[in-house]
């Protein structure tokens, strides 16, 4: 075939793009492909595709699509943390003269794809998902708003994991750090595949991140139940508002930065460039609009949970919810206002450096109440050192050494010495890794016994647990020291023997790390095959305070049999307390929405297009971008999208809790 | 924990509602089609940031006043504003229940839009002719980028248009439709709102420049 | 069933849909503004009937300023009760994000580019 025949349908995809000559990558694949195989196959030999397609593919319940969620986050954990272990390898190796055994074309990708994947695919869908989980049932509604928007939000979230996942084995991702600052990210300097990679996993994972904060904002707002006005909303259900509140706000900023680097890049336009005019500070200015929310996205339904946490495992009210409300909103507001503090050194000069110095520090105002309001939740209180607790208090203390190091950032002389060295690196992984990821640990094994029915096992959730905390510490205490004495991130090889030991210490860190990743994938195998010793009949294993526990574990598919009535903040504990009696007899039909397989189609297309644009194979993305268009248009041309689940179903589903309940009298 | 099955005491306060209706269809839509507005406002917003940083930077290319036609401009902005009261009359006829009518009135405020779109494509065409292409200069990509994604947003408005239309002659002004409707003209009006930004800005600050 | 505690929900189901409807007047009405409130700053930039160009482009984005309200009373019926208050409460802080947002990035780079751009590069480029 001819050369040009050949681009038409290949674009720039060829024999040459696959990477045959890294043996590290070549190796993944090999264990990948097997892996895959034996999946793919052991799914088609139980015969559980039909299951699959029909129950959760395709389903538009908000529990089955958290899950989805849930199991999303935590395979990119496993992805983005071996991206970690070879760069703490690499660093912990590449000193006298040795070269570490990562050459710099697959170290600059090993650590963009690491930033990329945490933040976009590890954080974002595990806090994605126990907002989708719980929001609904903590303000007693049947499903979100928009059912069928929140299965195709997950899966364009899918769609831009896949098409990260495959630039590891169909040519290369991008190697400019996880921000892509232009002019290195334009066409002139990265004139490969890495860059168009990295913008379409986000444009299409974007679009279902906005489109789900859309869809949770207006759950909250228009689905709560009676009673439940907006100062007895648990502090979760706020948080997650105030969180969606921002994803509206600040995603669509990073849509309009990485569309304007795309037409940089395909069409020659000149936003970012260094000539006719274009400014790459412009992009570092609007990317950081985004940014900045975006760490405010993570940490407060992260928040929520310690809230929720922390008052059932003391027995307690919250202490101070109003100001922990007040605290939310102020938090989310001012997050719009500190972005420039993370390029302090660009040169905007002191009148408007000391402006967001300033708003930086404010922010760590609300911040401190909070804190102050767990602590004083806490003080009195009958605690009860279970799972989601200890990771909660692992949190108090390792969230305050990071929101220390960040007021010293926010400084900016201070932040002209430590401006992208690993101090730097230090302070946002012990927010991110003490708030966020501990939070979502303690999430997860807070609200487990509530989606499937039975609790984790104990043990091995301690050792991941002591694991976690203490390869914490060991891997990023000596980065702060090493950012003390200047040294800057990103880097291969040094030259200093003398740095070595910090870098090895780390790497223990992070090796302890994995065995905590480890332990709870052994805590999740142990949980299954102990489920009959760890089940929760009651459907309130904790003794809990909010309504998601007044409900089965796990709930049924219309989460309440009757909607309920709120009469306080902790409305299962008021509740139990003036001796609610469940229902019994009485129960109709039920309204709610049907599956459809339209949310996967329109995803699988719209990854599809970004492929065919990636490659520049044109016919692929136009294809696809009509076939999503006649798909879309008509998905509109069908009107009956709900069914009634017969009472009869209800009155099964009840009477089969009621014998449970009764059986743990 | 097993509170949740205790004898009832009488007199306690309610828990439930044992006699649910479900919320309308739609309950949440109208509210939500907002929230994508604002969204879709802040797109705009950052679009037009881009343009207040870089539309000065004319890298010795064309210059607005070298460029813009304010007729031509006037002529386009009255497109938009007759295609925004054509709707406001469809939406009108619509609570009456009148579908031929509202159908007419659509009709007019696609036209309308469709003339938009041709006066606007007309205006690039001649541009990029004498030169003054989206890669000449910044202002030039923030230009072509700004007014191009308002052209691109009716250019969907329309789209939408006709499938409404369809679907209201095969199944009449039924409920679902009327807020699908409703929804369409929020987003028309809101294109609008849009443009007297990029009519202001671009065009009349650009050419007192 | 119980009445008051269903208060925080009621007022929502008495407008259908949430949003207000517009009559054949207050459409006419809305257009007729929109149409001086247009005509009035192309004739002031087309006739340069003003004498300083700093006063015509005050008086235009006055002007736009308070189109962009018309539009939004006329032909968008923002009111403070429709959806309970939230369409307001999003129209506002999302109007918060906007002024932070363009008002911010003009700021911040005006003052990068006086601050790390040599004059006689700014004057090259326009």
């Amino acid at each position: 075939m001819s050369p040009d025949l050949l681009k038409l349908i290949f674009g720039r995809l060829g024999f040459e793009s696959l990477p045959l000559h890294e043996p590290i990558v070549v190796g993944t694949f090999a264990v990948v492909a097997l892996g895959g195989a034996a999946l793919l196959g052991g799914l088609t030999y139980f015969r559980l595709w039909g299951y699959l397609w029909r129950e959760w593919f395709t389903t538009v319940d908000h529990k089955r699509i958290g899950i989805m969620y849930m199991i999303l986050g935590i395979v990119m954990l496993l992805r983005g943390f071996a991206d970690a272990l070879m760069m703490r390898g690499q660093q912990m190796l590449a000193f006298n003269g040795s070269e570490g055994y990562l050459n710099a074309h697959h170290y600059d990708q090993v650590f963009t794809a690491h930033g990329v994947i945490m933040i976009f695919f590890v954080a974002m869908p595990l806090v994605t998902g126990l907002m989708n989980y719980v929001v609904p049932l903590q303000i007693g509604a049947r499903d979100v708003s928009f059912p069928f928007l929140n299965n195709f939000s997950f899966w364009m979230t899918v769609g831009g994991a896949v098409l990260v996942m495959a630039s590891l084995f169909i040519g290369e991702f991008a190697r400019t750090g996880w921000l892509a600052y232009p002019p290195l990210s334009n066409i002139g300097y990265s004139p490969d595949v890495g860059v168009d990679y990295y913008i379409w996993a986000l444009q299409v994972a974007g679009v279902g991140t906005t489109l789900s904060g859309i869809n949770l904002i207006c759950t909250i707002v228009k689905l709560r139940c009676p009673g439940m006005t907006m100062m007895k909303m648990p502090v979760f259900t706020w948080t997650s508002l105030c969180t969606n509140v921002l994803i509206v706000a600040s995603f669509p900023v990073l849509t309009v930065v990485l569309a304007l680097l795309s037409l940089d890049r395909y069409v020659g336009t000149n936003f970012f460039t260094n000539d006719f005019g274009g400014s790459p500070m412009m992009y570092v200015n609007l990317i950081w609009i985004w940014g900045h929310p975006e760490v405010y996205i993570l940490v407060l339904p992260a928040f929520g949970i310690f809230s929720e946490v922390t008052s059932t495992f003391s027995g307690k009210r919250l202490f101070g919810y109003t100001s922990m409300v007040y605290a939310t909103v102020v938090i989310t507001i001012l997050s719009y206002l500190v972005w420039l503090h993370h390029f302090f050194t660009m040169g905007s000069g002191a009148s408007v450096n000391s402006f967001f110095g300033i708003t930086t520090m404010i922010i760590s105002i609300p911040t401190g109440a909070k804190m102050f309001n767990w602590l004083f939740t806490m003080y009195r209180g009958r605690i009860r050192y279970e799972l989601p607790m200890m990771w909660t208090i692992a949190f108090m203390l390792t969230f305050v050494i990071g929101g220390m190091t960040g007021v010293l950032l926010a400084v900016p002389p201070a932040d002209f010495v430590l401006h992208n060295s690993l101090f730097l690196i230090a302070h946002f992984h012990n927010v991110i890794i003490g708030g966020v990821v501990f939070g979502a640990f303690a999430g997860i094994t807070y609200w487990f016994p509530k989606a499937f029915g039975f609790k984790l096992d104990p043990f091995w959730g301690k050792m991941s647990f002591w694991f976690w905390v203490t390869g914490f510490y060991l891997a990023f205490m000596p980065l702060y020291v090493l950012g003390l004495m200047g040294v800057t991130r990103r880097l291969r090889v040094f030259d200093d023997p003398s740095l070595q030991i910090w870098f090895v210490i780390a790497a223990i860190g992070a090796g302890l790390v994995f065995l905590g990743i480890l332990s709870m994938l052994v805590q999740f195998a142990v949980s299954f095959l102990r489920r009959e010793q760890l089940k929760d009949v009651t459907g309130d294993p904790w003794d809990a305070r909010t309504l998601e526990w007044a409900t089965s574990s796990p709930p049924p598919d219309y989460n309440f049999a009757f909607t309920p009535v709120v009469h306080d903040n902790d409305a299962w504990w008021d509740m139990k307390r003036r001796g609610y009696q469940r229902p019994l007899t009485g129960f109709r039909p039920i309204h709610m929405p049907s599956s459809t397989g339209t949310g996967i189609i329109l995803a699988g297309l719209a990854t599809a297009m970004g492929f065919g644009l990636i490659w520049y194979i044109w016919w692929l993305a136009a294809l696809s971008f009509i076939a999503m268009l006649a798909v879309g248009i008509g998905h509109t041309f069908n009107y009956h999208r709900d069914f009634d689940i017969p009472a009869e179903d209800v009155i099964r589903t009840e009477d089969a809790r009621t014998k449970l309940l009764a059986g743990a009298k | 924990m097993t509170v949740a099955v205790n004898p009832s005491q009488t007199g306690e306060p309610v828990f439930y509602l044992a006699d649910e209706h479900p919320h309308p269809e739609g309950w949440s839509t109208s509210l939500g089609f907002w929230i994508y507005l604002m969204s879709d406002c802040l797109i705009f917003a950052i679009l037009f940031a881009t343009f207040g940083v870089l539309g000065g930077n004319y890298a010795a290319g064309p210059a607005p006043k070298d460029l813009f036609d304010l007729n031509l401009v006037a002529v386009n902005t009255s497109m938009l504003l007759l295609s925004s009261i054509t709707y406001g009359f469809a939406m009108l006829t619509m609570q009456q229940n009148k579908i031929a009518q509202t159908q007419v009135w659509l009709a007019i405020t696609g036209l309308f839009g469709l003339a938009f779109i041709g006066i606007e494509l007309t205006e690039f065409a001649h541009m990029i002719h004498e030169g003054a292409t989206p890669q000449r200069s910044a202002f030039l990509s923030a230009f072509f980028t700004l007014v191009g994604t308002h052209g691109l947003h009716v250019s969907c408005g329309l789209i939408w248009l006709v499938t409404l239309m369809v679907q209201v002659q095969k199944f009449g002004l039924i409920e679902a439709n009327r807020r699908r409707l409703m929804c369409l003209s929020m987003f028309w009006h809101f294109l609008d709102v849009v443009w007297i930004g990029v009519f202001t800005f671009v065009y009349l600050l650009g050419v007192l420049r | 069933m119980n009445t008051d505690t269903h208060a925080a929900n009621a007022d929502d189901h008495h407008h259908e849909g949430g949003h207000a409807h517009g009559t054949f007047s207050s459409y006419v009405l809305g257009f007729v503004l929109s149409v001086v409130l247009t005509a009035i700053p192309f004739w002031l930039v087309m006739s340069g009937a003003l004498p300083s160009k700093q006063i015509t482009a005050l008086v235009i984005m006055a002007f736009a300023v308070v189109q962009i309200v018309v539009h939004m009373i006329y032909f968008l019926h923002m009111n403070t009760t429709s959806e309970n208050g939230w369409s307001m409460m999003a129209l506002i802080f999302t109007i918060v994000m906007v002024v932070i947002a363009l008002s911010g990035s003009l700021w911040v780079m005006s003052h990068l580019n006086s601050n790390m751009m040599p004059m006689h590069q700014m004057s090259g480029m326009k």
